[in-house]
């Protein structure tokens, strides 16, 4: 099936319009941060003076430096945990095989459905009552805890994918359960683990209504937090919001970039299997 | 599903007591009953999820049939918060508006995802690795950021309505998250323009794996392009619609984050939604009963609309 030129055109036309409708925000903002802060940003439009003043008002007057901080301590945190007890979880649950293993993994699955709207209520009382609450160990468990599903669910199924006789193999070396996995699976499972350690860096970075509930201090909620509170406060100044929020997105968007096909991979696929 | 429960089962069944001849099993291993010694990998993953997920959920359950202000003494009040979420003009109007925003975020990006992979073809294109990291983007922004930036397309005087001038339209020109008619509209397709590029992604890897065989068989029998995308793609596809109906069904009953900064269910309520409402009552508001009754039916629909989708984009 040969198609011919104007064919072609009009499908890449189509596919760039819509690139077109995606970025135009970004464009947008962009240009808004540009503009001298407080100034009336209409739609799109070009800067009459460049000014770079915005963000470091954000950064530094608007506490973004302390909440970058802060969202990088709690990711830190909550992608090495995750990361860690999803891949012991799995690796029990599909390979080692446990007792009422099925019961577990479907208690797993359950929880890819539970909203976090479910738990906040909950979460903010009795962490309070033991006082974790307006911590980061007890932002970092919580959240750990919203990811293991996934996570759990993630790294059984990427065993289950493991050749058997890799296994079986090193077993009959004499191998044992901690050296199958620290030597045998885990070399072979570092897409995997990439991919699952990028989409919790996203869900920990982007997470907001578990920050806003749990962190009452200013200076320990994340960068999207600390945006949802900044609009409401600088509601009019367009380029000091545009600013903040390309600060926010940042990071995001690099990671995003640098492991792009992990991000895609990782929701699709992961949802695909589920 | 499928997969993972079939692989599943296959290993679950494997280990369980020594199979026969124990000679193969190295000595180490008979101390601590293989079902046992598993326990330990999950003990970390199980401690963290029970303490912070699933005691959580349950004290959410217990506390949607209080009555309490979270300082003084609760009541045990049965049924009444329920009775409250499905009466109030208020909670069940946000619920209803966690519906109608499903036809934004799910139905809309579901058509738009297909239309183009319908217009794509099955085959790949040059280029597309660019095309995805685009159109996947939305995806992986934080929302709050997504919303200041519609916040401020959508003003009076803001990047929407200058096009809608542009192209002859401004007589529609309005300020559109605060309009009583328009506003839940306008949010909803703020989920739109997040969800649709996931759709696309999904559906145009989906019919790559489509077999070209069928495509061609039913170009033999003399199918259009049209036929062809409605007897070979769309059913090829029904797997990967089930999947982005789950991912944008859950994103629209459960936002927040995209309502908090927006409107905050303005105005005058037309955008409230369940979440907004939950946070709401629960920590501005002190009743903390109706904000757990209202959070537990939203994940009794959650999970009622998820298993619904599962079951009919189940392949037969």
């Amino acid at each position: 099936m040969r198609v011919g030129a104007p064919v072609s055109a009009l499908r890449y036309g189509t596919l760039s319009l819509i690139a077109v409708l995606v970025l135009f925000p970004f464009l947008g903002i962009v240009l808004a941060a540009l503009h001298p802060t407080n100034s009336q940003v209409g739609g799109l439009s070009l800067p009459d003076q460049w000014s770079w003043e915005n963000f470091r008002l954000a950064w530094v007057d608007g506490n973004f430096a302390q909440l970058t901080r802060s969202s990088l301590i709690i990711a830190g945190w909550v992608v090495p945990l995750t990361v860690c007890f999803a891949t012991l979880a799995g690796y029990a649950l599909s390979i080692l095989g446990v007792w009422g293993g099925r019961v577990l993994s479907l208690g797993f699955v359950l929880g890819l459905t539970l909203p976090v709207e479910l738990l906040v209520i909950a979460l903010y009382f009795n962490l309070r009552e033991v006082g974790l609450a307006n911590t980061y160990p007890g932002v970092v468990l919580a959240e750990v805890a919203l990811f293991l599903p996934f996570g759990v669910y993630w790294m059984q199924s990427h065993f289950a994918g493991v050749p058997r006789e890799l296994v079986e193999a090193a077993r009959v070396d004499g191998a044992r359960d901690s050296a199958v996995l620290a030597r045998v699976l885990l070399p072979v499972s570092w897409p995997a683990i990439t991919t699952l350690a990028v989409l919790v860096f996203m869900w920990s970075w982007n997470q907001f209504l578990l920050i806003l509930v749990m962190m009452q201090s200013p200076d320990m909620r994340t960068a999207p937090t600390g945006l949802g509170l900044f609009a409401g406060q600088y509601g009019t100044n367009i380029p000091l919001l545009s600013a903040a929020s390309l600060i926010v997105i940042a990071p995001i968007v690099v990671v995003y970039l640098l492991f792009q096909r992990s991000f895609v991979n990782g929701i699709t696929r992961g949802a695909v299997k589920g | 599903m499928r997969e993972g429960a079939s692989a599943r089962s296959h290993h679950t069944s494997a280990p369980g007591p020594p199979p026969g001849g124990g000679g193969r099993r190295p000595p180490h291993r008979r101390r601590v009953p293989a079902g046992l010694k598993g326990w330990l990998y999950l003990l970390p993953a199980l401690a963290v999820y029970g303490g912070f997920a699933i005691y959580p959920a349950l004290s959410t359950l217990y506390f949607s049939f209080l009555d309490w202000d979270g300082v003084q003494l609760p009541s045990w009040v049965g049924l009444e918060n329920y009775t409250r979420v499905v009466s109030d003009p208020l909670l069940a109007g946000a619920i209803g508006n966690g519906l109608v925003l499903i036809v934004f975020f799910s139905f809309v990006p579901i058509a738009v995802g297909l239309l183009m992979t319908g217009l794509m073809s099955a085959r790949g294109h040059r280029g597309m690795t660019f095309y995805r990291t685009v159109f996947f983007l939305p995806q992986v922004l934080p929302l709050v950021a997504v919303g200041t930036t519609w916040r401020w397309l959508y003003s009076g005087s803001g990047a929407v309505n200058e096009f809608l001038a542009a192209v002859g339209l401004g007589w529609l020109a309005r300020s559109w998250l605060g309009d009583y008619d328009f506003a839940l509209i306008a949010l909803g397709l703020i989920g739109t323009w997040c969800m649709s590029g996931l759709c696309m992604v999904l559906f145009m890897s989906g019919a790559q794996k489509i077999d070209p065989a069928l495509h061609e068989a039913a170009a033999l029998d003399g199918a259009g392009p049209l036929r062809r995308f409605l007897s070979v793609t769309l059913p090829g596809l029904r797997k990967e619609v089930g999947i982005a109906g789950v991912i944008t069904t859950i994103a629209a009953l459960a936002s927040f984050d995209l309502v908090f900064v927006t409107t905050n269910g303005g105005p005058a309520g037309q955008t409230n939604v369940p979440a907004l409402l939950v946070y709401r009552l629960a920590f501005n508001e002190g009743d903390i009963g109706a904000a757990s009754a209202l959070a537990v039916v939203l994940t009794l629909l959650v999970i009622a609309l998820v298993s619904l989708i599962r079951l009919l984009s189940r392949e037969k």
